[in-house]
């Protein structure tokens, strides 16, 4: 036909000898998942044509053929402890191959709030799940998320009563496996008035080659609240495509801190439908890319119903060959009066062979709105350079400076001390001159 | 799949075989759109054979084509078999005999607009005696015009008498397999205007096509070729503030702009084509495709454009920034008001050394009106230093329109500065209250809150042009708010 690799056939194929595997044996569920099987037989995988794949060529993925793989290679605790944030103290999930390891988790959590494998949940508690899992996913959505709910093994479930609070954050930690494809899923149901942090964390050992391909939803209810993050530190050599869909009722605040460092092709889509009157949601991004590597966020903000606000804040630092896509598309729906949406994209290119391409959009089908985006790509500042070489600092460790400054305005904008304090670490590290700039004490 | 690709390739493949006598004799060519029409259009226009060549290679890439879905608009599908592609100029006695038999409410319009009598008959279609005054100024303008070596005459006239600059750009800018509606317009375009200024020239008036300075009528499908060799300097203007009078719903011109070294050419549109009646019935579809090359080092291209007719506006003014420290500019409002739709913007591409680029662009959405912006600002990898900044900025009055913005930026240069800013909002209350309590009327503290607004591109057009555009606003946005 036109020379590309059709997967299609492979994956379903694939997803058949998963059977026996697969959680929830209801009815509900079954349906869910032949209907999700059913559009990536009707749709297959996107392709360049398709608008909002545009900039994301995913021929290198398509020729891999990762299947998923039943057995997991072992995975010791001292592996764990070197991706762990120092001094973090978490309820920890460890997903690996996308299945609970229980033995590297902590102990599940008390008062009756659940964080724990969403297929045992889908033994126990069904009644609870059906109403929200794969139905916080639009239904036009793109395959890789549909073959998620198709054939998810296992994954993380959490749960939170009305008025809950949790004081420590849950910690989901997924970890790849060689040659495979990986789907964990999340699920996270916050009632009224609850709150929470969530740490979703994807690793791989570096070199290792697989697929991760993960979809989270998550519900906030009336008044509840949720401080989201996810980082993205997959091998050099790894694949991931995520989605985070997010419903947010009638006075909910959901933030979210997306912080992409890894990965050879990687895929964000960062979903957030404001449903009801006073929702909110902030959207904090940074990606950092190097290499050949590709990093594409999509998001999109649906304002449904008036008097809603969102911020969103990303940022991309880009050196080698690699290439970074950002797309932000906001819409305000007919009846969304009252909407206040601001959206910012800043873009640092700090080598010949890198590249950036940026679409911020606004789609606005009411008058009584604020909404505003700006976008913008560039080098470092000469000013700011002269300024720093001036005062006795060398060129490289004063371009690096300003580059973590540049991307440390996202950083800053964590609330966990723990968390922030690693990926400054890790941030500066990437640089040349990191230990340079440590040095210099400015840290 | 096979089967329908293999007949599409026997289609392109098929040489012309007929001749075309007996549709020549005929005083317009039957509707549809096939080679025999094709070759009935060129030999009616006697041309030379290359442009017969090239309206066939266009139509058979045409047949290859889909049409283009991408756009923020919706309308109901065009049966391009029953468009009629060429008819003679309309007879003297079909037209109204004086102004008294004219549309009152198109007589209302020029009156707001404070057209002169004379225009208002020639904008009308009324018919003319043969020494109608502008047609003699017209005549020493082209004396003029001849004297420094400029070139401006219909675009038939072109083909006829200067072939050679003709084929050396027609297409250069917009090839014939650009897109859907540029195909179009390359197998079926009737006429349009052709300027080229010779070296280090520079054009001593605007160069206008509403003072039909090339009297001969266009149609539907409209081809503008202009050219700026080194140094010369050229203004065009185009269009007119007057709602014109037209009867083909659809519009596929295409604008090809070629400015040498140091060349620079500002192209302004004023763009009031019927827009439908309050209900979205009606009114013309504008699918066009304009584009510039700056061919040489510090060229500029600069295009103004004031869209507030049409039902559906679909038009992306660009500029290829070619030679180094190049210059592109684009200035846009765009007013959408009941149910009309407009999808415009400009794409930007850098490719020479330190080319700069400025977009500004405002959109007005009323009623039910859908106005969207959409722009590429591409810089390549050896455009070092290039520089682009965008502002695009929406005003929205009423609770049923749609203002939206889909920008795209591709940067490939790490010593780029790209810049792009947008914001939408509702029209200020406060503004309009604060001309109410001086006295203004509701109508007139609109038109002058929104004429703020759009102050930015106005200053661009040549003044009178621009005292126009700021009265057409206020009409085009009659009884948007009550």
């Amino acid at each position: 036909m036109n020379g590309e690799v059709d997967t299609r056939g492979d994956y379903l194929q694939a997803i058949r000898t998963l059977e026996h595997e697969l959680p929830g044996r209801n009815s509900w569920m079954k349906d869910l998942r032949a209907a999700a099987a059913a559009r990536v037989e009707a749709v297959g995988f996107p392709t360049v044509r398709d608008e909002a794949w545009k900039y994301t060529n995913l021929a290198a993925l398509m020729r891999q053929r990762f299947l998923p793989i039943a057995s997991a290679p072992s995975f010791a605790n001292e592996q764990l402890e070197r991706l762990l944030p120092d001094g973090l103290d978490t309820y920890r999930l460890v997903f690996v191959n996308g299945r609970l390891r229980a033995d590297l988790s902590s102990p599940t959590l008390g008062n009756g709030e659940v964080a724990s494998s969403l297929a045992q949940q889908l033994r126990d508690h069904p009644g609870a799940l059906e109403p929200h899992l794969g139905r916080v996913l639009p239904d036009a959505i793109h395959s890789f998320a549909a073959l998620n709910t198709a054939s998810f093994v296992d994954g993380a479930c959490v749960r939170l009563r009305a008025g809950a609070t949790l004081e420590r954050p849950i910690h989901l930690i997924y970890v790849g496996v060689p040659e495979a494809l990986v789907q964990p899923r999340t699920l996270i149901i916050a009632q009224a008035g609850s709150r929470a942090t969530i740490v979703e964390q994807y690793v791989g050992a570096d070199g290792d080659r697989y697929f991760t391909n993960a979809v989270t939803e998550v519900v906030l209810e009336q008044g509840a609240s949720i401080e989201h993050y996810r980082l993205q530190q997959e091998s050099g050599r790894g694949f991931h495509i995520g989605g985070l869909y997010v419903r947010g009722e009638a006075q909910s605040s959901f933030t979210s801190h997306a912080i992409d460092l890894g990965g050879l092709l990687v895929r964000n889509d960062l979903q957030v439908a404001l449903n009801a009157v006073g929702a909110v949601c902030t959207l904090n991004g940074l990606y950092v890319a190097d290499g050949r590597q590709h990093i594409d966020n999509h998001t999109c903000i649906d304002h449904a119903k008036p008097g809603c606000t969102s911020r969103e804040f990303y940022k991309g630092v880009l050196d080698g060959r690699a290439r970074a896509v950002f797309s932000g598309r906001v819409v305000v729906q007919p009846d969304a009066q009252r909407t206040d949406a601001e959206q910012v994209n800043n873009n640092l290119l700090l080598s010949e062979d890198a590249e950036i391409d940026t679409k911020p959009e606004l789609e606005i089908y009411a008058d009584d709105v604020k909404c505003s985006h700006g976008a913008t790509v560039g080098q470092l500042d000469l000013d700011q350079l002269f300024y720093l070489r001036a005062r006795g600092v060398d060129d490289a460790a004063a371009r690096d400076l300003l580059t973590f400054a540049f991307a440390n305005e996202i950083l800053q904008r964590l609330r966990l001390a723990p968390l922030r304090a690693t990926l400054e670490r890790l941030l500066t590290t990437r640089l040349l001159q990191g230990r340079g700039i440590r040095e210099l004490e400015l840290l | 799949m096979a089967t329908s690709n293999r007949e599409v390739e026997e289609l392109i493949g098929r040489q012309y075989r007929h001749g075309f006598t007996t549709l020549v004799e005929a005083d317009s060519l039957p509707p549809g759109l096939n080679e025999d029409i094709i070759g009935a259009l060129s030999a009616k226009k006697q041309e030379p054979a290359f442009m017969l060549e090239w309206r066939l290679k266009a139509y058979r890439h045409w047949l290859t084509m889909k049409e283009p879905k991408w756009a923020h608009v919706h309308y109901p599908p065009v049966d391009f078999q029953s468009i009629i592609y060429y008819s003679a100029p309309k007879s003297q006695k079909d037209r109204p005999k004086s102004l008294d038999e004219v549309d009152p409410k198109l007589l209302e319009t020029y009156e707001k607009l404070g057209i002169p009598l004379k225009e208002r008959e020639l904008l009308a279609g009324v018919a003319v005696d043969a020494v109608f005054d502008s047609v003699s100024v017209a005549t020493t303008f082209k004396d003029k015009l001849a004297e420094l070596g400029i070139i401006f005459c219909s675009f038939s006239e072109a083909v006829q008498k200067y072939p050679d600059l003709v084929q050396k750009y027609l297409g250069s800018v917009v090839p014939y397999t650009d897109n859907f509606y540029a195909s179009l317009n390359s197998a079926v375009f009737s006429d349009g205007s052709f300027v080229y200024v010779p070296k280090g020239v520079r054009c001593p008036m605007e160069l206008s096509t509403y003072f039909r300075i090339n009297a001969s009528k266009t149609g539907q499908f409209e081809r503008t070729l202009i050219v700026a060799d080194e140094g010369a300097y050229v203004r065009y203007l185009e269009g007119c503030t007057a709602p014109m009078r037209d009867e083909n719903q659809l519009h596929a011109a295409v604008v090809e702009l070629v400015a040498m070294k140091d060349a620079q050419i500002k192209y302004s549109t004023v763009q009031n084509w019927y827009p439908g009646d309050e209900q979205g019935r009606g009114g013309i579809y504008n699918f066009v495709t304009k584009r510039g090359a700056c061919r040489g080092d510090s060229a500029r291209i600069s295009w103004t454009q004031i869209e507030t007719g049409s039902a559906i506006t679909w038009k992306y003014p660009s500029v290829i920034l070619e030679g180094d420290n190049s210059v592109g500019e684009f200035y846009s409002v765009a007013l959408t008001n009941n149910y009309q739709q407009a999808d415009t913007g400009t794409k930007m591409i850098h490719i020479g050394k330190n080319t700069r680029s400025t977009i500004v662009s405002k959109g007005i959405a009323a009623g039910h009106g859908q106005n969207a912006y959409r722009g590429l600002v591409k810089v390549l990898k050896g455009a070092r230093d290039a520089r682009n900044y965008t502002q695009c900025d929406s005003l929205l009055m009423g609770d049923k329109c749609g203002a939206h913005t889909f920008p795209y930026i591709e940067v490939k240069n790490p010593t780029a500065k790209v810049e792009h800013e947008a914001t939408t909002s509702k029209i200020s209350e406060d503004q309009l209250y604060y001309l109410r309590q001086r006295g203004l009327s509701a109508e007139d503290a609109v038109s002058m809150v929104v004429n703020g607004f759009c102050k930015e591109v106005f200053k661009e057009l040549p003044m009178e042009f621009a005292v126009e555009a700021q009265k057409l606003i206020g009409v085009s946005l009659e009884g948007a708010v009550g």
